[in-house]
């Protein structure tokens, strides 16, 4: 745990009560109640209405998957800029199965499309781990080679409803125990994704090595192994959101998913993820990824046309940074003081 | 006995340093890889593709290519300082959107440009602020003001478009100068191109820049004003990126919220490409420049050769792959034989 914090000393100091409330998550929970709170005010379906609160919880489903992998990305002090790409790749090589093998089990499917990603992500991990070459200047390359690669496959086509079953298309409706299935996979990768980054050996060596890199490898980590394992799980992560968008939209061409990487790392950040690597949580980064979807569906009901999405978006990985910034100059002032009044 | 051991390590040492002639050196420059690259494609081009070999196909790769060209000079500087300026794109929009509402306004044309370009320098303001004074990351603050002023910019124009311009200037701006083939804006290139480069390579200011991206401490510690160079880089970048807005909007007649999409990564493409390092501290403008070109040409063979758009992004993807895999692999040997080449002299000593 020092590896991560530098500032661990002063925080053990504190009780759990004053942790949950400095916590990223903590503000962000309060923030999607507001949020959501004066939306319903204003128009109660929002939430309070059959299809309300399901398209609610469904819709950041998609940006949830690819942040955290970003975010397993970014913490180890790497960024992944091509996750819109393989999302689009994915999404189409699942529509096409479905069209071209009629009763392939949907299971199947997912993992095809989880193994796409994997494999692309791979490509991502193996040229940054082996050539030294930084991670935004190759991952830039594959956003352009992938989505190349997409518009080259797909051309004109695009996915029609009808090639898909009937249960894929209901997994993002269909309710196991009130809750569609989608929302439970997705719920059920956020924990074990968050609880293999704080609990697990090689999560934690994440950490380490995003932290600090020099001290990590002296420690005797794979620098190589660690940077192509966060690749892969963020690929194979971007493949499975192509699939939660198949489920929800039952369409998909070969624009797909242009412009997530930035959603992506501005989920990531507003998460609480220091873009410099070797700090933030999982749970933060899906509570931010929930944050910005929903935002973009509340604007038209609080009357702000929704072209003015984007602009709040920026504002809120501008502000995010910023408070981290702030947060940490402070935290040092006072570890600083402390210390002195030792 | 000790001058002449002195003599043979400096010899050594400088063998070491200048083992091959300058001819050869200049040639394996990654600048030259790319002039050489650029003139083999136009070569092909002329000879395997129809209707390449004229002037109209030069007139309108640069003119295609030319807002990129601009914006990727300043952003070099940033880069060598080890920056990042991811927002250059979402400037240009800006600059447009704010360019193209003041004019429809009724405010003279020169001063809706000159708003345009405030537009872009406040932009700069905004990220060397950040990123100097607050001290943040500039990849996450460039990202930040790349999704917020692209935001703002579709925001305030909406679905709509401004096309109203005198339709004279977009005439001009397009039309070949003096029977040459190439359009008014390659004077600005050229004339920006001087200046940055001589800022870059010629000047203490430039040699800081070069400082700062090998080390910040280092710099910091040799007097370097490292904030200040770095703020007044983003500034540049700012203000260059906001007259690109406006001379983009004149161009195509045309100010939408969506001008300059996705522009950032072709200006980081094409300096990575000429050789200019990610992590600073290396690369120079002309390389930059010619990888700017590079692109330009290989969209416009690609476009003649009837392969369309489509491949572009592949090409420009894997180009840029290649070249930092080269880049990487090359600098790899030239450690090696460095190593060798001092052990050899260390031997000798």
């Amino acid at each position: 745990m020092s590896v991560t914090h530098t500032v661990a000393p002063v925080e053990a100091g504190r009780s759990w009560f004053q942790k949950l409330v400095r916590a990223r998550e903590s503000s962000l929970v309060v923030l999607i109640i507001l949020l959501v709170a004066v939306t319903a005010a204003i128009q109660p379906s929002f939430i309070f209405s059959d299809g309300g609160w399901r398209e609610l919880l469904r819709q950041p489903t998609i940006l949830i998957l690819i942040s955290i992998g970003e975010a397993i990305v970014i913490i180890t002090r790497n960024i992944d800029l091509s996750v819109g790409s393989i999302l689009c790749l994915s999404t189409y090589a699942a529509g096409t199965l479905f069209a071209n093998v009629p009763g392939i089990p949907i299971i199947l499917v997912v993992l095809v499309g989880m193994l796409l990603g994997a494999f692309l992500g791979l490509i991502n991990g193996l040229l940054v781990a082996f050539l030294r070459v930084p991670s935004l200047v190759i991952t830039l390359g594959t956003l352009y080679a992938y989505r190349g690669i997409a518009i080259l496959w797909i051309g004109p086509h695009f996915i029609r409803s009808s090639w898909l079953p009937a249960d894929f298309r209901a997994l993002g409706t269909m309710p196991f125990l009130g809750i569609p299935v989608l929302l439970w996979v997705v719920l059920i990768v956020v924990l074990l994704v968050g609880w293999f980054m704080t609990s697990r050996r090689s999560g934690r060596d994440l950490y380490a090595l995003g932290s600090n890199p020099e001290a990590a490898t002296l420690f005797g980590l794979s620098e190589r192994r660690l940077i192509l394992g966060a690749f892969t799980a963020s690929g194979a992560l971007a493949g499975l959101a192509g699939l939660a968008y198949l489920a929800i939209f039952a369409t998909g061409d070969a624009q797909v998913g242009t412009g997530y990487e930035l959603q992506a790392v501005a989920a990531a950040v507003v998460g609480g993820v220091a873009i410099v690597g070797g700090s933030g949580s999982i749970w933060g980064v899906a509570l931010g990824a929930f944050f910005l979807a929903t935002i973009s569906n509340a604007l038209p009901v609080l009357g702000v046309p929704s072209l003015w999405q984007q602009a709040l978006v920026g504002l809120f990985i501008v502000g995010a940074i910023m408070l981290d910034r702030i947060l940490f100059i402070s935290r040092i002032r006072r570890a600083k003081r402390e210390g002195s009044a030792k | 006995m000790t001058a002449t051991t002195t003599t043979t390590i400096i010899e050594g040492a400088r063998y070491a340093r200048h083992g091959r002639p300058f001819w050869r050196r200049a040639l394996l420059r990654p600048e030259s890889v790319i002039v050489l690259a650029i003139v083999v494609l136009l070569l092909i081009g002329t000879f395997a593709i129809p209707f390449f070999a004229q002037a109209y196909t030069y007139q309108t790769m640069i003119l295609n290519a030319g807002p990129v060209l601009l914006m990727l000079l300043p952003v070099t500087l940033v880069i060598v300082t080890s920056d990042i300026d991811l927002s250059v794109g979402s400037i240009l929009g800006f600059s447009s959107a704010l360019f193209g509402l003041s004019y429809q306004a009724g405010v003279p044309l020169w001063l809706a440009a000159v708003i345009g370009v405030l537009a872009g320098a406040f932009v700069g303001v905004l990220n060397g602020v950040l990123v100097t004074a607050i001290g943040l990351p500039s990849l996450a603050v460039t990202i930040g003001t790349l999704a917020l002023f692209r935001g703002i910019a579709v925001g305030l124009l909406g679905t709509t478009s401004i096309t109203k311009f005198p339709p004279e200037i977009p005439r001009f701006l397009s039309s070949p100068m003096w029977g040459l083939p190439f359009p008014p804006v390659t004077i600005a290139i050229v004339v920006l191109a001087i200046l940055f480069g001589v800022l870059l390579h010629f000047t203490p200011f430039g040699r800081g820049i070069f400082a700062i991206g090998l080390s910040i401490e280092n710099a910091a510690f040799s007097g370097v004003a490292v904030n200040r160079t770095r703020f007044i880089l983003f500034v540049l970048s700012g203000i260059i990126a906001g007259a690109t807005g406006v001379y983009f909007t004149l161009q195509y007649s045309n100010a939408i919220g969506t001008n300059g999409f996705g522009f950032e990564l072709q200006v980081v493409t094409a300096i990575v490409l000429g050789g200019v390092s990610i992590w600073g501290g290396k690369g120079t403008l002309f390389g930059a420049l010619a990888g700017g070109l590079l692109i330009a040409a290989l969209n416009k063979t690609l476009q003649l050769a009837g392969i369309g758009s489509d491949t572009i992004s592949i090409v420009t993807g894997v180009a840029l792959i290649f070249s930092v895999v080269v880049a990487s692999i090359a600098g790899f040997i030239s450690r090696r034989r460095r190593s060798k080449a001092s052990a050899l002299v260390a031997a000798g000593a």
